[in-house]
């Protein structure tokens, strides 16, 4: 790993730098956390302050109740199925984009590219009727098919350097050996661009997992609520009860940061790739 | 396969192969044709069936939504039936006259800025620092993205708990004897504004951060290595070498940070909801445009502000790569590659 500065031998002044900025920025999440276990008495009492004693009613009553886990299977379902349809239709259409020349090509890059700027917002109230018109509201392929669409533009920009970097020589030892360009893709480049396709995933599932104004739009029943729209909903309906909306918030948090720690070198060198793409 | 470079790719915006699927090609692919000049059917049908789906789900999903959105911006629409009292450029007239729009571009102009020159010179500081060799490196990386992997909505409940006039921040401002700064952050309409731009630096200086550091690995060791040699401070070294060898990195980051706050939407929303942000300072375009396309039922109109909104990004975007990005990448916009 190249590293420009020359270590310097324990920096007293550095370190508590860095604790003070963990501090600043995990503060908040152990707020949320350690809250949950306060009752709502504490946390009116002192609001900074620690259980006394420590409560676990609210993180069980979240646990025990139906309505937290219906919310992570439809998210899971949500974003399982975005990142399946955007990894299988980006590869595709990257792969055209990487190895053929044709006519319009350029063209149909720009098209993808220029998808970047075009984030739901602008397009979400026709997008609304267009589902709602397609019978998909209040349905979870209402979400994942927009979702699907929009998670392209990334998966492509990022896929087509990496599928151009499989070697000419790969491809033309396939041909000879009778091997045509769909039995290379299928062969060769699939199992070669798997690393690709794993940090795509990984920011389509993030990306969906944590999306809010397209469920927002598309899903009004709370069954068919996700997670965000589920959190957003528990935190009116008790509102008066702090400690139990901490203790959903924090139990809400736990996939995404268990899928992030699991696979942060890919997050961020997926982050890295698309910067440099 | 290197057969195809004859067929010259000139970037003509026609001919996109979705619906062109030749009826009775063979599938079966014969091995290599040397192929000097334009390209077979069945590369064509390979070129169709592997872009098509791609291409129809991104045109219908993407594109048609935007247009479907400037068209119904020249409706007064409430959503229902189909839009038919046409009036032009009325709402866009309109939208010229409305002080709550011009709010909400001022908001988002303010927090462009504010994001840049906050989070800009924070997230630099706080690479340089975390780029020196330490214990426990990999381990500080990580905990600087938590905030940044952590849903929008569950960043908002969890701050507005914090910052609601009973809540943690002012209780512990009491605790430590600070008690006079206490405030009402959320819905003070000269510190709401500063309280957003918190909560925002917050949840994406960490972003910056892991951009910074990887653009950081990237420099050669060499560069300050010589440096070293020729004498050079930690400061001379970082302010000479790295921080300008830094600068495709930081241009691309601020490009991404600028269209971030144009659109800038959830944190508002859930934080202040429909209501509470224009009162309190802190309404955005996207929330305007949800609060009236959805919430107030005036869908031409909501719909003409996501116009404007996207108009808005377009040029900014098309401005920054034209003159700005131009030396770091192949404008992804302006032509493909």
């Amino acid at each position: 790993m190249a590293r420009n500065t020359p270590a310097r031998r324990s920096d007293p002044l550095v370190h508590v730098a860095v604790l003070m900025l963990v501090g600043l920025m995990l503060g908040p999440v152990l707020y949320i956390v350690v809250g949950g276990f306060r009752t709502n008495s504490q946390i009116t009492i002192d609001p900074a302050g620690l259980p006394d004693p420590w409560e676990f009613g609210n993180y069980a009553d979240v646990l025990t109740g139906g309505t937290f886990w219906r919310q992570v299977g439809n998210s899971t379902i949500a974003a399982a199925a975005t990142t399946v349809g955007v990894v299988t239709l980006g590869v595709m259409a990257s792969y055209v984009l990487a190895r053929y020349r044709f006519r319009g090509r350029g063209a149909m890059y720009a098209l993808f590219a220029a998808g970047l700027m075009f984030p739901v917002t602008v397009a979400i109230t026709p997008l609304y009727l267009l589902v709602r018109n397609l019978g998909l509201a209040n349905t979870l392929p209402g979400v994942i098919l927009p979702q699907i669409a929009f998670g392209l533009p990334t998966t492509i920009i990022i896929l087509v350097p990496f599928l151009r970097a499989i070697p000419k020589e790969i491809e033309e030892a396939a041909a000879i050996d009778r091997c045509g360009r769909l039995g290379f893709f299928w062969r060769m480049v699939l199992p070669l661009s798997v690393p690709g396709l794993i940090t795509t995933g990984i920011l389509a599932f993030i990306g969906s997992w944590n999306s809010y104004l397209l469920p927002l739009f598309i899903l009004n029943d709370h069954d068919s609520f996700t997670l965000p729209l589920g959190v957003q909903a528990f935190a009116s309906q008790y509102s008066v009860d702090t400690a139990k909306v901490l203790a959903f918030t924090s139990l809400s948090m736990i996939p995404a940061l268990v899928f992030f720690s699991l696979f942060e070198r890919r997050i961020v060198g997926g982050l890295t790739g698309a910067v440099k793409g | 396969m290197s057969s195809d470079f004859g067929g010259e790719a000139t970037a003509v915006a026609e001919d996109v192969p979705a619906g062109r699927v030749p009826a009775g090609d063979v599938a079966e692919q014969p091995a290599p044709r040397p192929r000097r000049c334009g390209i077979g059917w069945a590369q064509r049908l390979e070129i169709a069936l592997l872009s098509g789906p791609a291409i129809l789900m991104f045109l219908g999903f993407v594109i048609l939504p935007v247009l479907m959105a400037a068209y119904y911006g020249f409706y007064r629409w409430k959503g229902f039936g189909a839009p038919t009292d046409f009036v032009g450029l009325d709402n866009y007239l309109t939208i010229l006259r409305d002080s709550s729009f011009h709010d909400a571009l001022l908001h988002n102009g303010l927090i462009v800025v504010l994001s840049l020159v906050l989070q800009g010179p924070i997230a630099l500081a706080l690479a340089l620092l975390l780029n020196r060799r330490m214990r426990g490196q990999s381990v500080i990386r990580v905990l600087i993205f938590v905030p940044y992997v952590i849903a929008e909505v569950i960043v908002g409940t969890a701050w507005s708990l914090l910052l609601q006039v009973e809540g943690a921040v002012n209780g512990v401002l009491e605790a430590i004897g600070l008690g006079g700064l206490t405030a009402d952050w959320l819905a003070d309409p000269k510190l709401a504004i500063w309280t957003l731009m918190l909560v925002l630096t917050w949840k994406y200086v960490g972003f910056a951060v892991i951009l910074f550091l990887a653009g950081m690995q990237n420099i050669p060791e060499e560069l300050s290595e010589a440096a070293a040699v020729d004498g050079a401070s930690y400061w001379q070294t970082q302010r000479r070498i790295t921080l300008p060898l830094l600068g495709p990195t930081v241009r691309i980051w601020a490009f991404l940070s600028i269209i971030g706050a144009l659109q800038l939407f959830d944190l508002v929303y859930i934080i202040w909801g429909q209501y509470v942000a224009s009162t309190a300072g802190t309404s955005t375009m996207a929330t305007y445009l949800v609060t009236e396309g959805r919430n107030a039922g005036n869908y031409g109109y909501g719909n003409a502000v996501a116009v404007v909104l996207f108009l808005i990004s377009m040029i900014i975007a098309l401005v920054y790569q034209r003159f700005v990005l131009r030396r770091d990448t192949e404008g992804a916009l302006t032509g493909g590659r």
